[in-house]
């Protein structure tokens, strides 16, 4: 599902060259749950978006579902981004003057699906994350845990190859952390690919694989024994 | 444009955020309404100008005598110029002049109308029937003075709707009834009314001839006056009576041995050339209106760019949220856009009704010398309204333009 050779980025500070990648070769297969963890620095974050095209690379080769992915303008990335890729951010990112349902469809609004199935689609995707009673609240109305299964629902709505979540259970509790990542194992389950950046090796644990960063190189991976999450919930 | 869903979007936008939108709206709304108004009172000047100067025939020249200022060919200042028939029928027949209407006035002096006891405080005038063209005069009973009068001297007079009103109170139709100036009796044989205002209401008419036989005038006369044929434009009729004011200046200097220079000894006037100074002053009024109104069309503008920058500013995150779920640059462009042309638009339309209908309801109603029913070409305040639109859409553009085109991360993380 996802290629990368010899991945290098670097970032320009005044006079300085941040050397924040230096030469990455991974790759995922379709239906993994793979945890990247690292110190802060360690370009985990800087991975990610460049998985994500929210940044670019500067050296060696991505490929996404058998697509090359290089020297995309705006447009192509923006498309390539709502066909391909769910996002699932630590500060969840939910418009705050729409409510969750209107959240949920706006993928939909952008792969051009008409307003009465996108609102149905986007219940459907908030029924399986448990918040159908929730749909015309906004997000001010909503706890931590809840934005961040409205933020999951939005990231599912779309139908993504796969779904990078970075950090999604960074601003939560332990309690909730583990409901959000019960709800990940499920989508997985379900036969999703999902790419979880954190730093906390608990949630690592329950992802299938885990992948260490250090100071811009993979220094471990390897495939673990999951955790449920449900066991904790 | 007719993307019914980017509308709906739109909607949920511009309704969820209510306070920007009305601030946006406020403003172009203003901007808009202050012009119409302005534009509106300067038409209304122009109007009330027109109006002012309709009154009497509007090419007409007017040449009274007064005394002289100048000594000349040994004569001495001071003198009082007294004009003769001649002098009329000079300019009338020998000079090569295009005139379109002449008359001729010779006021007696000296002498006291009555009317019963009553003395009639108004001023006797002995004229030609012309002078009911030259100064739109009309008649609302009776008959005005005409050329029988004239070859037989008849005893006749022509009272004013004012005199009557304020002298014969008690007489129903004052036309047949007799009045007496300097004790020798005149008919009344017709009312006259003036167009635009009674202030020269104030004459009693009696026929020229009569009055230069009756009263020793010889032939004396006090004024004189003319109106030209009408000319193609206001421009040619300005130019015109200045041509013939200055012909029959001349001729009237020289033969009443006045210096060319001199101030006094003829008075002549034309209110062609009064219109034109008034117009030109309303030109500059016009262009002062229309500078404080462009002010604050750009004012306006600089309100909507404003706005519109800080909703871009505020909205950059929102942005890359959008980039992120799949949005193009140009949708986003589009979006904001779409909403800031259709906010400028209604408000624009908004202010564009309020301003026209005030000047509709008020523009009539308006009683104050030199404003007559304000009002404003309506293609031009439409005009105004899409250069705003566009304005706001140009000054909303490079904004929304930056936001679209910067990273989406970096638009992530903006706060």
């Amino acid at each position: 599902m996802i290629e990368i050779k010899n991945l290098h980025k670097s970032y320009k500070m005044g006079s300085n060259s941040l050397h924040v990648l230096k030469g990455i070769n991974f790759s995922v297969e379709e239906g993994e749950l793979v945890a990247i963890m690292g110190s802060s620095g360690s370009g985990k974050s800087t991975l990610l978006n460049i998985l994500g095209m929210l940044d670019e690379l500067d050296e060696g080769s991505y490929t996404l579902d058998g697509v090359p992915i290089k020297n995309l303008n705006e447009t192509k990335a923006a498309q390539y981004r709502n066909k391909f890729l769910g996002f699932i951010f630590q500060s969840f990112n939910l418009i705050n003057y729409k409510n969750a349902m209107e959240n949920v469809a706006l993928p939909l609004y952008y792969q051009k699906v008409g307003r009465k199935e996108r609102q149905e689609k986007a219940l459907r995707y908030l029924e399986q994350v448990g918040l159908k009673e929730w749909a015309t609240h906004l997000p001010s109305e909503l706890s931590g845990g809840q934005k961040q299964r409205v933020a999951i629902a939005r990231a599912m709505a779309a139908e993504p190859k796969v779904l990078l979540a970075d950090e999604p259970t960074g601003a939560l509790d332990s309690k909730t952390s583990y409901e959000v990542m019960d709800l990940i194992q499920k989508i997985n389950d379900a036969g999703n690919t999902i790419l979880v950046v954190t730093h906390e090796p608990d949630i690592a644990d329950m992802c299938k694989r885990i992948v260490h960063l250090k100071d811009g190189v993979i220094v471990e991976d390897k495939k673990v024994e999951q955790v449920r999450a449900s066991q904790y919930v | 444009m007719f993307d019914i869903e980017r509308w709906q979007e739109i909607f949920d936008t511009i309704s969820k955020n209510k306070l920007r939108t009305f601030l946006t709206g406020l403003s172009v709304a203003s901007g808009i309404f202050i012009l119409v108004i302005l534009l509106g009172f300067g038409q209304g000047m122009q109007n009330g100008i027109a109006q002012e100067f309709e009154g009497d025939a509007a090419t007409s020249i007017w040449v009274w005598t007064q005394t002289t200022q100048k000594e000349y060919k040994g004569l001495n200042p001071g003198r009082q110029i007294q004009f003769r028939n001649e002098d009329y029928t000079t300019i009338v027949d020998k000079m090569d002049l295009n005139i379109d209407g002449k008359s001729k006035f010779y006021r007696p002096r000296g002498i006291t109308a009555t009317y019963g006891n009553d003395v009639l405080f108004y001023q006797v005038l002995g004229t030609t029937p012309e002078v009911q063209f030259i100064e739109n005069e009309y008649i609302v009973s009776g008959r005005f003075l005409n050329n029988a009068d004239e070859e037989q001297v008849r005893k006749v007079a022509i009272i004013s709707a004012k005199i009557k009103r304020e002298a014969f109170k008690n007489v129903e139709n004052p036309v047949g009834e007799i009045i007496r100036i300097s004790n020798i009796p005149f008919t009344i044989v017709g009312i006259y009314k003036e167009r635009g205002n009674d202030q020269e209401e104030d004459r009693i008419f009696i026929p020229i001839k009569t009055a230069q036989m009756v009263f020793n005038g010889a032939d004396k006369l006090d004024n004189l006056s003319f109106t030209l044929p009408a000319a193609e434009n206001f421009d040619a009729a300005v130019a015109e009576s200045v041509a013939f004011k200055s012909e029959v200046e001349t001729f009237l200097k020289q033969k009443h041995s006045i210096a060319p220079d001199d101030q006094g000894g003829v008075g002549i006037y034309s209110p062609m050339e009064e219109a034109k100074r008034y117009y030109s002053l309303i030109t500059n009024i016009k262009l002062f209106f229309w500078f404080v109104g462009v002010c604050t069309i750009i004012a306006g503008v600089v309100g909507v760019s404003n706005i519109m920058l800080i909703v871009v500013k505020e909205r950059t995150k929102e942005i890359g949220i959008r980039k992120a779920l799949g949005a193009k640059p140009w949708s986003i462009i589009g979006m904001i856009l779409h909403e800031s042309i259709f906010v400028t638009a209604i408000s624009g339309f908004t202010g564009l009704i309020l301003s026209m209908g005030l000047l509709e309801i008020i523009g009539p109603n308006i009683e104050v010398d030199y404003i007559v029913n304000p009002s404003v070409n309506f293609n031009i305040a439409l005009a105004t309204v899409f250069l705003l639109v566009i304005a706001g859409a140009i000054a909303g553009f490079f904004p929304a333009w930056r936001a679209a085109t910067i990273h989406t991360i970096d638009a992530l993380r903006d706060d």
